[in-house]
């Protein structure tokens, strides 16, 4: 079996890899470029933990092959902060303790912050609809739903 | 050690605070590492080949194939796993568990497992080993485990607690009854008494970070496990017995840990990966699928049981009787136990007597679940309690009021009452505003109380001073949900420093003496002791070293709010010693300054919750929704208050998971139909409200700052807080957890005839 | 095992069709990855149709709306005009996993995994639409329903691509909506459905209509008799009543991990009556 040689860009900068044809995005990520912020919860789509941004689209990259992403852009969790600067949705995440284990918190974070791009002044329930992806089993929702609606407020006024 | 463990009624300057946790950032830049993001050199990817039958005769197992398959290292089967236990029942069944020896009991039960260069070779070289099974009859549910035609799993077991020894194998592992007076008296003096049956299905604890360990045995005997667990030093202890290695030549580190919730206190995945490890002379990632985790971890017990309560018209309960059956899967446990002794814990009873059965079952090995096997109870018991107060006539809150335990009250299981929090909860609940709220159409309200125990055990805490005077704290309580913050609050209030002057770490088997698991919400309450313990220890040194700084007396010198300060008024104008000042002074005053602690943890103070839940339930549909939840609870003392509001509101939510849909599905074939997040529901975002948390604090008499833990309570009521909203809101009593719309619209269709 | 990604149909279709072992279409990935997880498929040849120009569009055409087979679900919510002339059809595309699924997965590839609870496929069904299918020996246009028949399995050929989905323009008076049952808000698959199309005459009365159920049957279900029901009169108690009964005798569903035949069949009718009050609302009707 071949090898797909595949280019991309992950949180702006160019990455070049050798994946095999059906292995997903997320085990490229993981186990041959060291990006483990992205987790694997489940790797059949349906908790969240491993969303990543692809070309402005929020995602599973369990359910990408690694050989798609060519010629693409991928944005994950380690991309989120700049410099000594939390994201602001990493520090209100931090601030309203919206995590226990912190399993969950790459995936909702990346989540989020698709959400806030798209409606940068949702309501509660467009928030607890628009992260109904990501699974946490720690919180009960509460503290991370509040952290994302104080984020927004900081963010519309940034 | 002279360390006096009683609650001292101190005012607090750190304590009750709610800074940012010291681990945060590594998990919001995703830098923190968990089971699966740690890789040694060389190493392989183990995989585990799982019976597809629920109950097998393993005649035979050809691993030949596989082992023949280019980039294939290892194949083990339970020949590589020899019998060390050494008689010792409850190992050989975690060795059992961990690689079936000559029967499959479930479907998911580990028959062998490969390590290979990658995982695609691992995947094939599975699909190559050749196993003959002899199909057996199987029995899932709880009570057809019971029937005396049942297939019997086990035929080395005889019913345990009957007063005659059984002469015929069963698959009921024990009889246990707890209780005092005379309920059958108690039930002739009843005016009212109501009697129902429930049933509660099998749920998973549902953690979201899958089972992963890296093993790496050496040929010098000596090994390094990485795994995500809940207690790694009791992993060690297992691993070491199972695999014949000296415990203290296995170096255990706990990753940071993705859920757990008494899932991962078990060890099923790591024996093995040493055992391929050893094999394969290389070290051995394994990681289990959401499939696997599922199928072969541990999940509760399904449970049925039979509640019966008298009382008499003014509303005092004159009896109060359960039998409780809990399935265990195919190992005893001590599940239909705990059930039973917390059944009845919430009330003052001068007639009440339980009755538990553990069963087996051709399920997976039971585990435990924050408070396991009380939120079952509490469903059956609280819900007649509504029952009754509405035959009654009385307010269901104003009913257990009247009936709540107390300080002194002898409880259901036996030992007498501290001061407790039960009453306070119940008031509370009475007062608040949530009990009041207007209700629309198709809603209905529903509140319950919960018990748990809560446990101490053994505990290591390390103190270290550093020479800038910053501090480090060992703990070896692994940190489920933000321990490490508080933790570091006990350390800061005992030294009078800043919070931000510490940090906090869980250090590895090899680094710090024994600890038990962070289990019975012991992780805080534990800790936190030996962190005073360690804390005092290093202020003696401190203070020591300020008298050598000082040449005066040691006696004379006390610690002040951080600073060592010379007592009396002949060192008027000696100042003050702050923690850094010594410490920058430690080189030559004697050398490094840290306090230890090695102790167990006694006088663990008991827990009670009251829960009040609003839902409306489509009588179309039978599809329920929770609108407003509120949690009241007892913490002892609250020391990270937003992290104890966290595990209320995260128990609440997975007990309204499982209220509501969560429930392990068999088929007739006796394979688990629904192992994936898609078809195991537990709630996502949307399906929930904001959880409203009220925190009591009635010290706990047992802990320096009135500490109890708080981690477990919180799951105890739902089911039956959720069950009592439902009813109402569908006027008809649902007895069957999980109430899942066809479950629901079933019984609705059945009241209207 | 390859992975190709062809820039035209055709060289898709002639890949397609000379591969030796088995073979998969991927567009969105959400069933074809899982299955492959799962080790339930294990393709020779992956053929990405993203790179195929035109398949990753909708087009407003003079005869309504063509949705390449390759436009992820989160796009048809964020067409204007697909979602003003299309309601129902839109909403249960946006109702299929979650945010992240909708962000890969297609219409089209949730007709070809022929699940008998697609969520997409109700909608569609009852809005009538076509798949233009490519194949070795041409184009052909069918209605969606005949593309599954049964669950998993399809009248696709070997070597046959959907390129893409048709939806006709919106005539005057007409709307359409599509609801399914979930034990949670999200993130489940139907435990049985309902999308009703409807068109009125100017007085309100049911002109034409066309009603279909998902998770009811192996395939979805096409009511023939539950339109018949509706069209002719306006959308009274009397009229809903009967399309409720009809549709719950219709079902012909099973006991699973989902849900119960009492429970499917009841829930069937609720949600076709539910369904139509919305469509005849958004169709104008009062």
């Amino acid at each position: 079996m071949a090898g797909v040689a595949v280019s991309t860009v992950i949180n702006g900068d160019a990455v070049e890899y050798l994946c095999q044809p059906d292995e997903p995005l997320l085990d490229v990520l993981r186990d041959r470029l060291g990006l483990t912020g992205a987790k694997e919860g489940c790797g059949t789509g349906d908790c969240g933990a491993c969303s990543i941004i692809l070309d402005d689209r929020l995602v599973c990259s369990c359910l990408v092959l690694g050989a798609e992403a060519e010629g693409r852009r991928i944005e994950t969790v380690e991309g989120m902060a700049h410099g000594e600067k939390l994201h602001t949705l990493q520090q209100k995440f931090l601030e309203h303790a919206a995590l226990q284990c912190g399993i969950c918190t790459p995936g909702f974070l990346i989540a989020a912050k698709d959400l806030l791009a798209k409606n940068p002044d949702p309501t509660e329930e467009e928030i607890r609809f628009g992260l109904a992806g990501n699974l946490c089993r720690c919180t009960g929702y509460d503290k991370i739903v509040r952290a994302v609606q104080d984020a927004a407020q900081v963010m519309k006024g940034a | 050690m002279n360390f006096d463990p009683r609650y001292s009624g101190r005012n607090f300057s750190s304590v009750g605070t709610r800074p940012i946790r010291p681990d945060g950032v590594d998990k919001v830049t995703g830098r923190a590492r968990y089971g699966a993001d740690f890789n040694m050199a060389g190493q392989l990817v183990g995989r585990v080949l799982r019976s597809p039958h629920a109950h097998a005769l393993i005649r035979k197992i050809d691993t030949s194939k596989a082992e023949k398959l280019a980039g294939v290292k290892a194949v083990i089967t339970a020949k590589d796993l020899p019998d060390l236990t050494n008689g010792d029942a409850g190992m050989y069944d975690i060795l059992d568990n961990c690689m079936a020896r000559t029967k499959a009991l479930y479907d998911g039960h580990a028959v062998a497992a490969v390590a290979a260069i990658d995982a695609r070779t691992a995947r094939q070289a599975l699909k190559l080993i050749e196993i003959d099974y002899e199909v057996l009859a199987h029995v899932t549910d709880v009570d057809e485990a019971m029937q005396h035609h049942a297939p019997l799993i086990n035929d080395a077991i005889f019913t345990e607690g009957l007063e005659e020894k059984p002469v015929k194998p069963s698959n009921v592992t024990k009889r246990s009854q707890f209780g005092h007076g005379d309920v059958h008296q108690g039930f002739g003096a009843a005016d009212f008494i109501v009697e129902r049956s429930f049933k509660t299905e099998q749920t998973h604890q549902g953690y979201i970070e899958p089972h992963a360990c890296v093993a790496s045995v050496n040929l010098d005997g000596t090994a390094e496990l990485w795994v995500c667990t809940q207690g790694h030093f009791v992993y060690r202890q297992h691993c070491a017995q199972l695999l014949g290695l000296e415990a203290s030549k296995l170096r255990v580190t706990s990753s940071e840990i993705g859920g757990g919730f008494g899932g991962k206190t078990h060890v099923w995945a790591e024996p093995v990966a040493l055992a391929l490890s050893r094999k394969a002379g290389r070290p051995v990632k394994l990681v289990m699928t959401r499939d696997e985790v599922f199928r072969a971890s541990g999940p509760t017990s399904a449970t049925s049981i039979d509640v019966k309560i008298g009382a008499r018209k003014d509303g005092t309960i004159t009896a109060a009787e359960a039998t409780l059956r809990y399935s265990a899967g195919p190992y005893a446990g001590s599940w239909a136990e705990i059930g039973a002794m917390t059944a009845f814990a919430c009330y003052r009873l001068d007639n009440v007597k339980t009755v538990g059965f553990e069963v087996l079952v051709n399920r997976p090995k039971t585990a435990a679940y924050r408070a396991p096997s009380a939120p079952m109870a509490a469903f059956a018991v609280e819900s007649a309690v509504d029952e009754l107060a509405k035959e009654i006539g009385i307010d269901p809150v104003e009913f257990r009021i009247k009936n709540a335990a107390q300080e002194g009250t002898r409880s259901s299981y036996g030992p007498v009452y501290g001061p407790i929090g039960i009453g306070p909860t119940l008031e509370a609940v009475k007062a608040h505003p949530h009990m009041k709220a207007p209700l629309k159409q198709n809603q209905g309200r529903g509140m319950a109380c919960g018990f748990w125990f809560n446990f101490g055990g053994q505990t290591c805490v390390d103190l270290n001073i550093g020479m800038d005077g910053s501090v480090s704290l060992a703990v070896g309580t692994v940190d489920v949900g933000g321990s490490r913050a508080s933790l570091s609050l006990v350390a800061a209030e005992e030294l009078g420093i800043d919070y931000a002057q510490l940090k906090a770490v869980v250090a590895d088997t090899s680094s710090l003496g024994y600890n038990d698991m962070t289990d019975g919400s012991r992780g805080t309450f534990s800790s936190s002791m030996a962190t005073i313990s360690a804390a005092r220890n290093a202020i003696k040194i401190l203070r020591d070293r300020a008298a050598q700084m000082w040449d005066i007396p040691v006696d004379d010198v006390v610690w002040e709010q951080g600073h060592a300060v010379a007592k009396g008024d002949k060192y008027g104008n000696l100042g003050k010693l702050s923690l850094r000042d010594i410490a920058a002074k430690s080189g030559t005053t004697g050398g490094p300054i840290a306090g230890h602690s090695e102790l167990v943890a006694d006088g663990a103070g008991v827990s009670f919750a009251t829960h009040i839940c609003d839902v409306e339930v489509d009588p179309e549909t039978g599809a329920t929704r929770v609108i407003r939840y509120t949690v009241v609870q007892d913490a002892g003392k609250a020391v990270h208050p937003t992290y104890v509001e966290g595990q209320y509101q995260g128990g609440a939510a997975q007990g309204i998971g499982w209220a509501l849909n969560e429930e392990y599905i068999y088929g007739k074939d006796g394979r688990l139909q629904n192992a994936g997040f898609l078809d195991y529901r537990i709630p996502v975002c949307s399906d929930l409200p904001m959880i409203d948390t009220q925190i009591l604090e009635i010290p706990n008499p047992n802990h320096p700052y009135g500490v109890r833990g708080v981690g477990e309570t919180s799951i105890v009521p739902p089911l039956a807080a959720i069950a009592n909203a439902v009813s109402n809101a569908a006027g008809v009593r649902m007895t069957h957890i999980p109430m899942s719309p066809p479950r629901i619209l079933a019984a609705i269709e059945a009241e209207r005839g | 095992m390859r992975y190709i990604r062809p820039l035209s149909i055709e060289d898709a279709v002639g890949q397609l069709a000379r591969a030796v072992g088995p073979a998969a279409i991927l567009a969105g990935g959400s069933d074809l990855l899982v299955r492959m997880k799962g080790g339930f498929v294990e393709p020779e040849l992956i053929v990405d149709i993203k790179g195929i120009a035109g398949l990753s569009e909708i087009r407003e055409t003079a005869e309504g709306f063509s949705i390449g087979a390759a436009v992820p679900c989160a796009v048809l919510g964020e067409n204007a005009a697909l979602k003003k002339a299309w309601p129902g059809v839109v909403e249960a595309a946006k109702l299929i996993g979650s945010k992240q699924v909708q962000g890969r997965c297609t219409i089209t590839g949730n007709l070809c995994n022929a699940s008998p609870a697609a969520d997409s496929v109700p909608a569609l069904v009852a809005a009538g639409a076509k798949a233009v299918v490519v194949g070795p020996s041409g184009t052909r246009t069918v209605a969606v329903e005949i593309v599954p028949t049964g669950p998993g399995k399809t009248s696709l050929a070997k070597g046959e691509i959907i390129e893409a989905i048709l939806l006709g323009k919106r005539a005057a008076h007409s709307g359409d909506a599509y609801l399914r049952f979930i034990p949670r808000t999200e993130m489940d698959i139907a435990v049985v459905s309902a999308g009703v199309n409807l068109t009125l005459d100017e007085q309100g009365v049911v002109k034409a209509a066309r009603v279909a159920l998902g998770a009811a049957a192996p395939t979805v279900l096409l009511v023939e008799e539950a339109a018949e029901a509706l069209i002719g009169r306006k959308l009274d108690e009397a009229a809903l009543e009967r399309l409720a009964r009809i549709c719950s005798g219709a079902c012909r569903p099973i006991d699973d991990k989902r849900g119960t035949i009492e429970f499917r069949r009841k829930v069937a009718g609720v949600l076709a009556r539910r369904a139509a009050t919305t469509a005849y609302a958004r169709a104008g009707g009062k």
